[in-house]
């Protein structure tokens, strides 16, 4: 096997900077309210997977990227006390006929402070399956702080189903931070997004999800928490709005282990004839767990309409603005 | 000008509203006053279009608007401040006001809304007006959207519940500048004093019905004998 880490690319589907869909997929998947200093991917670490192959790769100074050997996939090393620095994992799927599994590894030395942009957009004109699993793992060192932004969007006109069944694991050290921000507003037919966690002294976990799926669109997600060190803090915001057919659940398994604090809300507005399932567990092992959990699932608030239309919204805008604040 | 030409309605088989008759012309400042329960906030739900009425009509310039629907008469120029503010998870207080003035506003606009009900704009801009503000703080927020609107009716029911004493100056302050500035009417359901001697008109509303009407500066003696027992 060559040494050379750029044989190791894949030009065979490079991106294409003439291609629409290959640059509207990147676009949706890359874009983030809260990401204002994002250069995009043109600067900085970042690796771009298309159709199933690694088609580029960068490294900084700070940030190492490479190729795993045994599994598709990466492995991405961020130095300790690096100050800030942006890495961009996109993956995007321009075909159907795939079934993608792809083993991502992040390993954020000490105090360590980064922004992960990641994400999958999937174009499926065709009437195979396109399916993209990604298993990402998280080992943040001591005082690691980091953002994880993942969106996920679908888009064709083939018969073929867009699938993404994400699986996360991830370990906090002691006093780490991790910010992750999922959204999957558009196009996946299915989804099961399982999240794994475990923290250590101080650490600090903030998950927020925020789904929409429509016609007969499904979407799963479970969260399993455990809170093992002292003061460790955990919230997990989830909001999802489900309309026409489609049906969400969201599962969250919570276990307080030590003196720590953990807040789960689950919002959900439904309409037409789309179902959700929240199902809590929250579970304290320890006397000194807080552990909070609220939960809310109906239409949107009559009064909410009444209020937006006495600004001279129409009943149609003030349900759109309603539903874009709450997924904003 | 607003108009109500023999309001009634009936809910939950109850009576709540009987031929109501109220005339506010332009650039007139009308309290309304009453016990509660008796039909103020009912009455001004019929005037936003937000409660339709069983019979009788509303008219606005003199122009039928009994069967127009709320965002046609925001359209026609009534505003109305809820007694009770709605809550909303993700909309920010700058895009509430922004929605009302129908317009992108600059953080100094926004500021001067604010300022008037006694918010300092830099901690209220980008915060949601959800249940993680006061109840103080969504009332004002919700009389704020009020003036964004520069409508030429604007209705406030009930808004010096939970202002401090120092806004609620300023508040009077407001409805003076409003009532300048849009040459509009301007209708405040209230319990307070301070707000009744500044009207020029204070309508007592009683079980449903327009008891008395007194004109600024006639002596009134709304609150002493009020004290009824209840009809069991
Ligand atoms: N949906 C309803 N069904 C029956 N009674 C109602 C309904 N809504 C309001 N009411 C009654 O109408 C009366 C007037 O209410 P409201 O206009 O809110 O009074 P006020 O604002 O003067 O306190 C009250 O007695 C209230 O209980
Ligand atoms: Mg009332």
């Amino acid at each position: 096997m060559e040494s050379n880490k750029d044989s190791m690319i894949d030009k065979a589907e490079a991106r294409d900077s003439s291609n629409d869909v290959d640059v509207r997929l990147l676009d949706t998947i890359l874009a983030s309210k809260s990401l204002k200093d994002d250069k995009g991917l043109e600067t900085g670490a970042h690796s771009l997977r298309k159709n199933g192959l690694s088609v580029e790769l960068k490294s900084t100074p700070n940030v190492r990227i490479e190729k795993k050997e045994d599994h598709p996939g990466i492995d991405v090393f961020v130095r300790d006390d690096t100050p800030l620095e942006f890495v961009h994992v996109p993956v995007i799927i321009t075909k159907g006929g795939f079934d993608d599994v792809v083993y991502n590894d992040f390993h954020i030395g000490r105090n360590a402070h980064a922004i992960i942009v990641a994400g999958c957009g999937i174009h499926n004109d065709d009437a195979c399956n396109a399916q993209h699993d990604g298993i990402h793992r998280f080992f943040l060192d001591e005082g690691a702080d980091v953002q994880y932004v993942e969106n996920h969007y679908g888009e064709g006109e083939g018969s073929g189903e867009r699938i993404l069944n994400p699986e996360t694991d991830v370990h906090l050290g002691k006093g780490a931070v991790l910010r992750m921000e999922m959204v999957q507003i558009k196009g996946v037919d299915s989804t099961v997004r399982t999240t794994n966690a475990e923290l250590d002294d101080n650490a600090t976990l903030l998950v927020t999800e925020k789904i929409m799926t429509s016609q007969k669109q499904s979407a799963k997600t479970i969260f399993n928490v455990k809170l093992n060190g002292k003061d460790s803090k955990c919230q997990v915001t989830s909001r999802s709005y489900a309309i026409d057919d489609s049906s969400q659940k969201f599962i969250s398994n919570i276990e307080g282990n030590a003196k720590c604090f953990a807040h789960v809300e689950c919002d959900a507005i439904i309409r037409d004839h789309g179902k959700v399932t929240s199902e809590p567990a929250i579970t304290a092992n320890d006397v000194d767990a807080n552990m909070i959990h609220e939960a809310q699932i109906g239409k949107i608030a009559g009064e909410q309409l009444v209020k937006l239309m006495t600004l001279g919204l129409s009943e149609k805008e003030a349900e759109k603005e309603i539903i874009n604040g709450f997924l904003a | 000008m607003i108009e109500l030409k023999d309001i009634a309605i009936t809910k939950g088989g109850r009576q709540i509203l009987h031929d109501i008759n109220l005339r506010i012309p332009d650039n007139e400042f009308v309290a309304i006053t009453g016990p509660n329960g008796s039909g103020k906030s009912t009455l001004a739900k019929i005037m936003m279009g937000i409660e339709k009425p069983d019979s009788g009509m509303i008219l606005m310039d003199g122009k039928d608007i009994t069967d127009l629907t709320i965002p046609q008469r925001a359209a026609q120029g009534i505003a109305f401040a809820f007694q009770a503010p709605v809550s909303f998870k993700g909309i920010t207080v700058r895009r509430l006001m922004e929605l009302a003035s129908k317009k992108e506003l600059s953080k100094s606009e926004v500021c001067n809304y604010l300022s008037k009900v006694g918010l300092c704009a830099n901690n209220y801009l980008s915060r949601e007006v959800n249940s993680s503000l006061s109840g103080g703080e969504l009332k004002r927020i919700e009389i704020a959207s009020v003036l964004a609107r520069h409508a030429s009716v604007s209705i406030f029911d009930e808004p010096e519940a939970g202002i401090d004493l120092w806004s609620f100056k300023n508040l009077i302050d407001v409805f003076g500048e409003l009532r300048a500035e849009c040459n509009g009417s301007i209708v405040v359901i209230s319990h307070q004093e301070r707000i009744l001697n500044i009207a020029d008109r204070v309508v007592l509303l009683e079980d449903g019905t327009i008891k008395d009407v007194i004109k600024q500066g006639e002596k009134y003696s709304l609150f002493t004998d009020q004290i009824r027992c209840c009809k069991c």
